[in-house]
């Protein structure tokens, strides 16, 4: 048990002082500006809620919004699936099975795309996929194909889906595979002598010991890939058009490339809400994990 | 028959995985002609002159030079408070203690695009702008909620005992905690400074608007490279690879404990 102490909240504070710095002082001048029209400095006009209203109802945040839905739900249905798939592969040590070393060097082979920096990971898929110097790009032109994703909106969703599930798959299979690591022998032996089939025994014995890691993959890349910019910035620049414009995409043009203080600012809390909704669930069912002593943390 | 289709799969995966940085390598060794001009599975000409080009230009070896100052300015900064708040978390409760570790992890949650826009000001107004010290303040946004969250999972794992043991001794806080305590955890300590370092190396949003042309970051250099006209592939291909090796060379040191870190899903 943790001794009640309130002198730890001295241990606490050169954190917050960091935290005020980089996090509070911010969000507190967005929340600022959001509420406000600025002409200047010094003369400011309180607007209330208008600015929401107008972000809200900007066709081009909605045009955003929805490609970002669209992006994190295709994230999420490929990566997870595929991710449980990588993991069951995985060699596991387990009772009762030949010629078994563990799954050492494949998990650092598995995780080196999650080391690689988001923004060469674009400059990578980019040379990958380019039908002038890609590998991925030309031979798909030899083969017949007429592939170019600096063009056609599809192919550049495409190569973008094809490199998120690259640089992201590994986490969940990671997570996936300590998940399936903790289920104990018996539950196998058990589900032999019943003469389960491949697909009973993942649906009645793996699942059900998953949930908490899968929920906590789930989160995480939605989290992820709902604030993702980086590597779109570096691959498509956005584009061709607006076709891979997402929310932080969008965001960061109105408020460094206009300067629209307010929308921007509106914009900004918005979407901060919407993540903090997410990282709730996140902490709810992590806590919940913790209290029920399974495999997620402390 | 089984083992074998799972063997395939993983084998198919890992060609996935490896193609791309594959094919980054090769064009890193090319010329730039050799590149536009025609389609080769193995490079037939290798020629270092693109790392040379790095190595030897200033805009290039200066901009990881830049890098490599706020990463490892971020990363003392973060392990540094995150230390004392992540052992009061694992030891005590205290008055809203839960409420304060849930908002911390907002923090790594929230996108760096909401912060831009007051960032910017916030740093122009004071002066740091375009100084390595603005991108590792900024950067503490998520680093260090991220510090405080694996330590305090590494921490936890520390039987309370050797606290107790430590008071009967009579050994006072500071001693207990620098002598006594962090060696047990230097694996802990260890993945946080991974994790830090590795979180500001990639990032690109802030770094990109918190620097002009004094300290111009990596990964800035690395994208107006792209958006020039006149672009030198081999040579951007050249800086990729070089960017991934100072995270390779981290891991190498934490590879016992990243999976670890990996597993309690706190990353």
């Amino acid at each position: 048990m943790r001794s009640h102490d309130q002198r730890a909240w001295f241990g606490v504070l050169p954190v917050l002082v960091v935290v005020a710095f980089s996090a509070v002082i911010p969000l507190m001048t967005v929340v600022n500006y959001s509420v406000q029209d600025i002409f200047d400095l010094s003369s400011r006009l309180f607007v209330g809620l208008d600015w929401y209203r107008e972000t809200l109802r900007d066709p081009r945040f909605q045009a955003a919004l929805g490609r970002q839905l669209l992006f994190s739900a295709l994230v999420l249905a490929i990566e997870i699936p595929l991710g449980i798939l990588i993991a069951r592969s995985l060699p596991r040590r387990r009772a009762g099975a030949r010629g078994n070393q563990g799954a050492g060097l494949w998990l650092v082979v598995i995780a080196i795309p999650l080391l690689i920096p988001w923004n060469v990971v674009g400059t990578i898929w980019q040379m990958f996929a380019r039908p002038d110097i890609g590998l991925l790009g030309r031979a798909l032109n030899l083969g017949g194909l007429d592939f170019n994703f600096t063009a056609e909106p599809l192919h550049a969703w495409i190569v973008l889906l094809l490199m998120d599930v690259w640089h992201w798959t590994s986490l969940v299979a990671l997570l996936a595979y300590a998940g399936l690591a903790s289920i104990p022998a018996a539950y196998y032996q058990a589900a032999e002598l019943d003469a389960a089939g491949r697909w009973q025994v993942f649906r009645h014995v793996e699942l059900p010991r998953l949930r908490f890691v899968l929920i906590i993959a789930t989160l995480l890349r939605l989290m992820d890939s709902f604030m993702i910019y980086t590597e779109p910035f570096v691959l498509t620049g956005g584009g061709p058009g607006n076709s891979t414009t997402f929310l932080s995409q969008y965001l960061t043009s109105m408020a460094v490339g206009q300067f629209d203080l307010g929308p921007a600012a509106a914009f900004s809390v918005l979407y901060f809400l919407v993540i903090l909704l997410m990282c709730w669930l996140f902490h709810v069912s992590v806590m919940r994990d913790d209290d029920t002593g399974g495999s997620g943390g402390t | 028959m089984e083992r074998n289709r799972a063997g395939w799969m993983l084998w198919l995966y890992c060609l996935y995985l490896a193609l791309p940085v594959y094919w980054l390598v090769t064009l890193a060794v090319q010329s730039n002609q050799d590149i536009v001009g025609g389609f080769e599975w193995v490079p037939s000409r290798v020629t270092f002159d693109n790392f040379a080009e790095i190595l030897t230009n200033p805009v290039w070896y200066s901009a990881f030079g830049h890098s490599i100052t706020y990463v490892l300015l971020n990363t003392l900064i973060s392990v540094t408070v995150a230390l004392p708040a992540a052992y009061a978390f694992s030891r005590y409760r205290f008055m809203g203690d839960r409420h304060l570790f849930f908002w911390l992890l907002t923090n790594r949650m929230s996108p760096p695009a909401v912060f831009l826009l007051p960032f910017f000001q916030l740093y122009s107004a004071i002066g740091l702008f375009d100084t390595p010290l603005a991108v590792a303040l900024a950067h503490c946004l998520f680093t260090v909620p991220l510090a405080v969250w694996i330590l305090e999972g590494f921490m936890s794992g520390v039987p309370r005992s050797i606290d107790e043991m430590a008071r009967i001794d009579g050994h006072r806080l500071p001693y207990f905690f620098f002598r006594m305590f962090l060696p047990n955890i230097r694996s802990g300590i260890g993945v946080t400074v991974f994790f830090c370092f590795m979180f500001s190396w990639v990032e690109l949003l802030l770094a990109r608007t918190l620097t002009g042309s004094e300290i111009k970051p990596i990964a800035v250099v690395m994208t107006r490279t792209v958006s020039a006209s006149g672009l030198d592939w081999g040579v951007l291909a050249a800086a990729g690879v070089l960017t991934i090796v100072p995270g390779i060379i981290v891991v190498w040191f934490v590879r016992r404990d990243l999976a670890r870190g990996f597993a309690l899903g706190r990353v």
